[in-house]
């Protein structure tokens, strides 16, 4: 991270004035900083995909299949079938410019490329040359491709796209603008199941999906493994608290079965959070006798799958019915991650319902129906614990979290695949005094990405990832000044390891907090002793001098 | 970069020019004004169906609308309905927001960058591209309508009311309708945020001038007729209705100005479904407007969807299972 950029160097490159001349002109130019590096074979071979092979991005050679443009036309053709919202999001665009400054990753870098319009005119400019009656005809008049704005599939194009692709965090934000609703994640969803027919992975996204079709989960963490770590959190908790939390895994006839993403279990901050699931489920073990078990097979609520095709999707996110069905649960509760719910709410009932072994959930403790999870059966934690908190449920010291001045960052795909607005917002305010949002531009649905998402979060592009991620920043950091806020509250696991490299980098004052992690410091176990410190072993408010 | 609007200026300037002197030079008024506007009829009705029916011939393998609000949650958690609506009717007053207000351009917004010690992004609420767009499609249609006037005989009662209302500034004679100008100032005004907004004009094509300039050329000769040249209206009447009865005459005293009219209209009819224009279609399918978010309510079927392979538990516990029961894990085979 040497060579890295500092704040102020790359607040200074920050420029929206497109360059002269017309894009479709430009050869691309793969930056080390922007760029993530290829997938490895290895990974590739685990779900059988195609073109297993070492190759570097920087090389002029990509060793694709000798009929690569064949099977990209027929890979658009079958797409353009499949899917409506393909076809017609080729179709409609007239190019008004409203999604062009919507874009977190145009914002930071200014690359004009990275407007949602031309990210999708990457992809719409073949299509119209290859696809289309009009374009068809403009291609055979000298100079007509150009006027249809056609252009032939080359090996420049290629590159193009898949360097453009990897640039788009599939957040939706300029979807809510398009008059037509046009959804540049959906183009970047395509964009990449092309690429994929040819084995062009990014190793950030096919490794993890490689560990978690094995092993379960993205992190590779093995059954024995994940225990361990829950265990550690067990020894953490009963250190902070007097209570031994210890988890349930595998059991079959629990009530309910908990799935998170496996940074929860293995990255800080997400750990906390972890923590914070175990301490609420304990208290409800103790209070309530509600069993709730995890699982070390389904131990993956993320989906890297989903940033590679819909097919790796369904086969990574089959596990989740799979283990409920195996365990007998009455239904699933899900943790705090962002495309995880995107995929839970709008695609896994679908690919892999119905889940008629399941119940329609119902909350033992307050009896509330999930009327909005009835056909799909599973449950976000936020809105299992707002309805905890709004029944009486939990018994809350607020007082834990006072040192904490919160703002909450949504999480685009809650936001803008879901609509979890205001529980996650409803649990904060009923642990922490001090909430202040951001300003009404960059949250709810529209909310700025961390930069960092759909299979973004590498380590070698993190100049890209810091630019886009600038706008958020740059939001953290009025609340910042102005009402001395200190924690950023987020429902996403990658979130919370993103946001915090985000604040490190432009607002290191600012923490990040999952919003369960507060939880498990304001929650008051039956039993436990009193606690001086928060679950980051830091002392609590007013326990500053306190010994130890 | 000029040539991206040169080349269509041009190509709608040699429109004109070709069909003025094929009249007024060649006589060719059967042409233009009978052979054209059939044909350009024919390939319009024929096209769009044949795009329509394209989209619809495309699967809709999952619920994905864009969520714009509070989804429907715990009874107490006020749900926002129409921006993310649950229902049919919800989807439906959303839907009908979106295409007759164009609700999601309307909450467009403007970034700025000052580069200071603040170094603070900033979004302002940008309405102007909203407006010129609610301006342009509602003066075309008004336009549109009016139209009908030549087409139907008796000429029906809203078509009155609307050109009662349409000139109801009423500025000298014959009185100024208001939709013709504003259509020529919308189409103007889009034209101009094409070539002198920086980011509008690197992601134009030839193909987004084009049919700005054919519209332009079309409310120009258009209002000529009306206010200058003082067309022989009697005479347009005529032969409009000679088309629409399948009679078709050419009536004296009719120029090429008419028909060079006639003739861009055509091509704009006849161009609408190969070109971006079908936006008035698709926008009535997009998946992300005319849906509800209500998959996990009621399952969405996937009209292609296929087994696929998946690593079982039984894999999974064959490849763990010793490691499975040291760590105490509960397993389903001892073995």
């Amino acid at each position: 991270m040497s060579d890295e950029l500092k704040p102020d160097e790359l607040l200074d490159k920050v420029d929206h004035t497109p360059a002269s001349g017309s894009w479709m002109d430009t050869t691309v130019q793969i930056r080390p900083g922007i760029f993530s590096y290829a997938a490895k074979p290895d990974s590739l071979e685990t779900l059988g995909a195609p073109n297993p092979r070492q190759w570097n991005p920087l090389d002029d050679d990509w060793q694709l299949p000798e009929n690569w443009q064949e099977i990209i036309h027929n890979g658009i053709k079958e797409r353009l079938e499949k899917f409506r919202t393909f076809k017609i999001f080729m179709d409609v665009c007239v190019r008004c410019g409203a999604c062009a400054d919507k874009c977190h990753f145009f914002l930071g870098t200014g690359d004009p490329l990275n407007m949602p319009v031309l990210r999708a005119e990457l992809l719409r400019s073949v299509y119209r040359n290859d696809f289309t009656t009009a374009g068809k005809i403009l291609a055979k008049i000298p100079g007509g491709q150009k006027l249809g704005g056609g252009r032939p599939m080359t090996v420049d194009v290629l590159k193009q796209w898949w360097y453009y692709f990897f640039q788009c965090t599939e957040c939706r934000r300029c979807s809510v603008f398009c008059p037509y609703g046009i959804d540049t994640a959906e183009i970047t969803i395509m964009g990449r199941e092309l690429l994929n027919l040819l084995g062009l992975n990014i190793d950030w996204i096919a490794t993890p999906v490689s560990n978690c079709y094995q092993t379960g989960n993205h992190l590779g963490i093995q059954p024995h493994a994940f225990k361990d770590m829950l265990d550690f959190f067990t020894e953490d908790i009963e250190e902070i608290t007097g209570v031994n939390v210890a988890p349930q895994f595998n059991v079959k006839g629990a009530d309910i079965l908990f799935i998170t993403p496996s940074g929860d279990v293995f990255a800080d901050p997400g750990t906390y959070t972890c923590q914070g699931y175990m301490i609420l489920f304990k208290y409800l073990k103790d209070k309530y006798d509600l069993n709730v078990t995890w699982s070390t097979y389904a131990s993956e609520g993320g989906n890297f799958g989903f940033f590679t095709s819909h097919e790796t999707m369904k086969r990574l996110n089959a596990k989740m019915y799979a283990e409920a069905k195996r365990l007998g649960v009455k239904w699933i509760l899900g943790g705090e991650c962002g495309h995880m719910w995107r995929v839970i709410n709008q695609y896994m009932d679908t690919m892999n319902g119905p889940a008629d072994f399941l119940e329609e959930p119902v909350n033992p403790i307050t009896g509330t129906k999930f009327e909005n999870a009835k056909s799909t059966k599973m449950v976000h934690i936020t809105e299992f614990t707002a309805d905890l908190i709004k029944h009486g449920k939990l018994e809350l010291d607020k007082s834990r979290n006072s040192n904490r001045i919160m703002t909450f960052h949504d999480s685009c795909n809650p936001a803008r695949g879901m609509g979890l607005l205001e529980e996650p917002r409803y649990c904060i305010k009923s642990v922490c005094d001090n909430f202040f949002e951001m300003p009404e531009n960059t949250i709810r649905e529209q909310t700025f990405c961390c930069g960092s998402g759909a299979g973004l979060n590498a380590g070698e592009n993190i100049e890209l990832r810091m630019a886009g991620a600038l706008p958020r920043a740059n939001a953290v950091k009025y609340v910042h000044d102005k009402f001395d806020v200190n924690t950023l509250g987020t429902i996403c696991a990658i979130d919370r390891a993103a946001l915090s490299t985000l604040c490190e980098y432009w607002v290191p004052e600012v923490e990040v907090y999952g919003v369960h992690e507060l939880v498990g410091n304001a929650l008051i176990l039956p039993g436990e002793k009193k606690r001086t410190t928060d679950l980051r072993m830091e002392p609590l408010p007013g326990m500053e001098d306190e010994d130890e | 970069m000029k040539q991206k609007y040169m080349l269509p200026l041009t190509g709608v300037f040699l429109l004109f020019v070709l069909a003025y002197a094929g009249v007024e030079g060649a006589g060719m008024q059967w042409f233009f004004g009978i052979v054209v506007p059939y044909a350009a009829v024919l390939a319009f009705l024929a096209g769009f169906v044949y795009r329509v029916m394209g989209w619809a011939s495309s699967a809709v393998p999952f619920r994905i609308p864009t969520t714009c609000g509070q989804q429907k949650s715990l009874p107490w958690i006020k749900q926002n309905r129409i921006d993310n609506p649950d229902t049919t009717a919800g989807v439906f007053v959303r839907m009908v927001l979106e295409i007759t207000l164009f609700r999601s351009l309307f909450r467009n917004t403007k970034a700025a960058f000052n580069r200071n010690e603040k170094s603070r992004l900033t979004y302002s609420w940008e309405i102007f591209l909203w407006l010129g767009a609610l301006a342009f499609h509602y003066a075309f249609l008004a336009v549109l309508l009016r139209h009908l006037r030549f087409f139907l005989n008796p000429v029906p009662a809203f078509v009155k009311v609307l050109e009662y209302f349409d000139g109801i500034i009423q500025l000298g004679l014959p009185i100024v309708m208001i939709s013709g100008v504003l259509l020529l100032a919308a189409a103007l005004f889009l034209l101009a945020r094409r070539i002198f907004d920086e980011k509008v004009s690197y992601i134009s094509l030839a193909a987004d001038y084009f049919p700005l300039f054919l519209i332009i050329g079309i409310a120009v000769t258009g209002i000529f007729m009306r206010y200058f040249t003082k067309v022989d209206i009697l005479g347009v009447k005529t032969f409009t209705m000679g088309l629409v009865t399948f009679h078709p005459v050419i009536p004296e005293g009719v120029g090429g100005l008419f028909y060079a009219h006639v003739f861009m209209v055509s091509i704009l009819f006849a161009y609408i479904p190969v070109s971006k224009l079908m936006h008035m279609g698709g926008v009535f399918l997009s998946p992300t407007r005319n849906m509800a978010n209500n998959t996990r309510i009621k399952r969405h079927i996937n009209p292609w969807n296929y087994d696929v392979d998946i690593h079982t538990y039984e894999q999974y516990e064959d490849h763990f299972r010793d490691k499975m029961i040291d760590a105490g894990l509960p397993v389903d085979k001892k073995e």
